[in-house]
C-alpha cells in the first residue's frame, strides 16, 4: 500500500516534470508547425512509456537502491570505520586511509554510469547516426570509467581539502589539448556525454558520498567541500571518451600502416 | 450467414480428405507456429527486461561486494531491495521503448518541420523555450537552489530568514533555466552556422574560468555542481534529437560533427550564470 502511494505520488511528479515539455511540443507543432504529428498514436503511447517506465525507475531507485547506497556511504566515512584500518602507531588519518572509501566511489561512479537512461539515450543516438562505428556499450564503458576515475578524485579532493577550481582547470586545460588532436567525429559527442552523465541515479548517490566525507573529515566543511562531485563526474568523461577515440585512431592507423608495410 | 456455413462445409470436406495424409505435418507445423509465436512474444517482453537488468547488474555487484567483504554486514531488508530493482528495471524498459516510440521521432520530426519551414525566428523561440521549460521544473535544480540560499543565508551574503532564501532561490532557478534557453538557441545556431563546437566551448571555459576567480567562494562549488544537474533524462533524448534532426535536414551539416553538442552548452552556461548571480546578489 505505500509502494503503491509512492508509486502515485512519483508518478504525478513526474507527469508534473514531462507537462512543460508536452507543452512546448505540442504548442509548437499545433500552432507554428500546423501539421499533424506523425504517427500520433503511437508517439502518444511513447509518451506514456517514459512517464510510467521514469516513475517506476525512480521508485525502485529510492525504495532500494538509495537507501543502501547512502547508508555505505555513511558508513564507509565514518570515523571508526576508518580507524579500524589504521595500524601505525601514530593514530593519525593519513588520505590512503581512506582507500575503501576511493574504491567504492571508483566502483559506485562506474556501475551508475551504466544505469543512468539519458546515457543509455545519446548512446543509442550516436550508434545510429555514426552507422554502428560507435558501439553503445563502447561509449557507455568510455563514459563510465571517465565518471569512475572522476569520483575517486573528487573523494580524493575532499579528503585532502585542496581548493575545487585548480582540478577544474585543469582538467579544462586537458581537454583542450586533448580537442586539438582527437578525431573530429568524437568531439561534439564527447562534450555531450560530460553533461549526460550526472543525472537521476548517479547525482544522490554521490552527492551521499560527498556530504557523507565532507562532514566526517576533520577540518572540512560540508558547505564549501561538500559539491563538486558532480562537477568531476562530468568533466572526465569528456576526457575519456576522447582518448579511446583517440587510441582507437591510432591503432587503426598502425594497422594499416602495418598492412601497406606488408604489402610492400 | 449461407456462405459462412457453406464456407464451413467445405473446409469440413477438406480437412477430412487431407486428414490421412498431413495430419502429423499439420499438427506439427501449427505447433511450431505457435510456439514460435509464444516464443517471440515473451521474447520482445523479457529482451528489454534482461538487457536493463543487465545494465544494473554492475550496481548490485557493487554494492554486495562492500556490504559483504569490506563493511561486513548483511542486507538489510533483502525483500524491499530486491523489489526495488524489479521496479528499476522494469523502468528502465518502459522508458527505452518510449524513448525509441516516443521522444526520439517527435524531436526529429519537429527539427525536420522547422528546417523544412525555414522560419529562424519560430526555431529559435522553440529552442529557447525547450531549454527554459525543461530547467526551471528541474527537481535537481530545485535542491541545489535551496542549497544555495542556504548557504548564501550562512555567509550573510542575504537574510537568514525564509522569505529572502526562497526569494534567492526562485531567482537562482529563473537564471539556470534562461541560461539553458540561451544556451541551446548558441547550439541551435551553430548548428544552422556549422561553426566547429570547440571555439565555442573553449570560450566558455575561459568564461568560467574568469568568474572563478571573480566570484564569491561559498558559490563556486554550487556553480559547477548546478551545470551536471540541469540536463535532465527527459531533456536529453530530446535536445540530442533535435540536434542530430537539424544537422541532418541541413545541406553540407554531418550529424555526427554538428549534431551533437547542444547538452554540452546546457551543461555550461548555467556555471556561468550561477557565478555571476553569486557575485551581483
Amino acid at each position: 500500500m505505500e509502494l503503491f502511494l509512492h508509486l502515485l505520488d512519483t508518478g504525478l511528479t513526474t507527469l508534473k516534470d514531462v507537462l512543460p515539455i508536452a507543452v512546448i511540443i505540442f504548442g509548437f507543432q499545433l500552432l507554428v508547425i500546423r501539421r499533424p504529428i506523425p504517427n500520433i498514436k503511437k508517439t502518444l503511447i511513447g509518451f506514456c512509456y517514459v512517464l510510467i517506465g521514469l516513475a517506476l525507475f525512480l521508485v525502485g531507485l529510492e525504495e532500494a537502491l538509495f537507501p543502501i547506497g547512502k547508508l555505505m556511504a555513511q558508513q564507509l566515512t565514518h570515523p571508526e570505520f576508518i580507524q579500524t584500518g589504521i595500524t601505525q602507531s601514530t593514530k593519525l588519518i593519513q588520505w590512503h586511509d581512506y582507500k575503501w572509501v576511493y574504491l567504492f566511489a571508483f566502483t559506485i561512479g562506474f556501475a551508475t554510469t551504466i544505469a543512468e537512461p539519458s546515457l543509455i539515450a545519446v548512446a543509442m543516438k550516436a550508434h545510429s547516426v555514426s552507422g554502428g562505428a560507435i558501439g553503445v556499450w563502447g561509449l557507455r564503458v568510455a563514459v563510465g570509467l571517465g565518471v569512475a576515475f572522476g569520483i575517486a578524485l573528487g573523494a580524493f579532493r575532499i579528503v585532502t581539502g585542496t581548493p575545487l577550481h585548480y582540478y577544474i582547470i585543469v582538467g579544462y586545460v586537458v581537454v583542450v589539448f586533448q580537442t586539438f588532436y582527437a578525431p573530429r567525429l568524437i568531439v561534439a559527442l564527447a562534450y555531450d556525454s560530460g553533461g549526460v552523465t550526472t543525472s537521476t541515479v548517479t547525482v544522490p548517490l554521490v552527492a551521499a558520498l560527498g556530504l557523507g566525507l565532507a562532514s566526517t573529515v576533520p577540518g572540512r566543511s560540508p558547505l564549501v567541500d561538500g559539491f563538486g562531485l558532480v562537477a568531476f563526474a562530468s568533466l572526465f568523461p569528456i576526457m575519456t571518451v576522447m582518448g579511446f577515440a583517440q587510441v582507437a585512431e591510432w591503432r587503426n592507423r598502425k594497422s594499416k600502416r602495418h598492412r601497406s608495410e606488408q604489402g610492400d | 450467414m449461407f456462405e459462412f456455413s457453406r464456407y464451413l462445409g467445405k473446409l469440413k470436406r477438406d480437412l477430412y480428405k487431407a486428414r490421412k495424409v498431413s495430419i502429423s505435418i499439420a499438427s506439427v507445423t501449427v505447433f511450431q507456429g505457435i510456439a514460435h509465436h509464444v516464443k517471440s512474444r515473451v521474447f520482445s517482453l523479457f529482451s528489454p527486461l534482461l538487457s536493463s537488468i543487465r545494465d544494473l547488474a554492475p550496481i548490485i555487484l557493487v554494492i554486495a561486494f562492500f556490504q559483504i567483504f569490506v563493511l561486513q554486514q548483511s542486507i538489510p531488508d533483502l525483500g524491499r531491495l530486491l523489489i526495488g530493482t524489479l521496479f528499476v528495471a522494469v523502468g528502465l524498459a518502459l522508458f527505452i521503448r518510449g524513448l525509441e516510440t516516443g521522444l526520439f521521432p517527435i524531436g526529429e520530426s519537429m527539427a525536420y518541420a522547422f528546417a523544412r519551414k525555414g522560419n529562424l525566428a519560430w526555431l529559435i523561440a522553440f529552442a529557447f523555450a525547450l531549454g527554459f521549460g525543461t530547467t526551471i521544473a528541474e527537481p535537481a535544480l530545485i535542491a541545489v537552489a535551496g542549497e544555495a540560499a542556504k548557504v548564501a543565508a550562512e555567509a550573510g551574503v542575504i537574510t537568514d530568514n525564509d522569505e529572502s532564501r526562497s526569494s534567492y532561490a526562485l531567482g537562482l532557478r529563473i537564471t539556470v533555466a534562461v541560461s539553458v534557453g540561451i544556451a541551446i538557441v548558441a547550439g541551435v545556431w551553430r548548428i544552422l552556422k556549422g561553426w566547429p563546437i570547440h571555439y565555442l566551448i573553449i570560450g566558455g571555459y575561459v568564461g568560467i574560468v574568469t568568474m572563478t576567480a571573480f566570484a564569491p567562494k561559498e558559490i563556486i562549488g554550487i556553480a559547477y555542481d548546478s551545470g551536471g544537474v540541469t540536463t535532465s533524462t527527459i531533456t536529453v533524448p530530446l535536445v540530442t534529437a533535435l540536434g542530430v534532426g537539424l544537422a541532418s535536414s541541413i545541406k553540407g551539416r554531418n550529424p555526427m560533427v554538428d549534431g551533437f553538442g547542444l547538452i554540452a552548452f546546457a551543461s555550461l552556461t548555467p556555471m556561468i550564470f550561477v557565478m555571476a548571480y553569486g557575485m551581483f546578489f
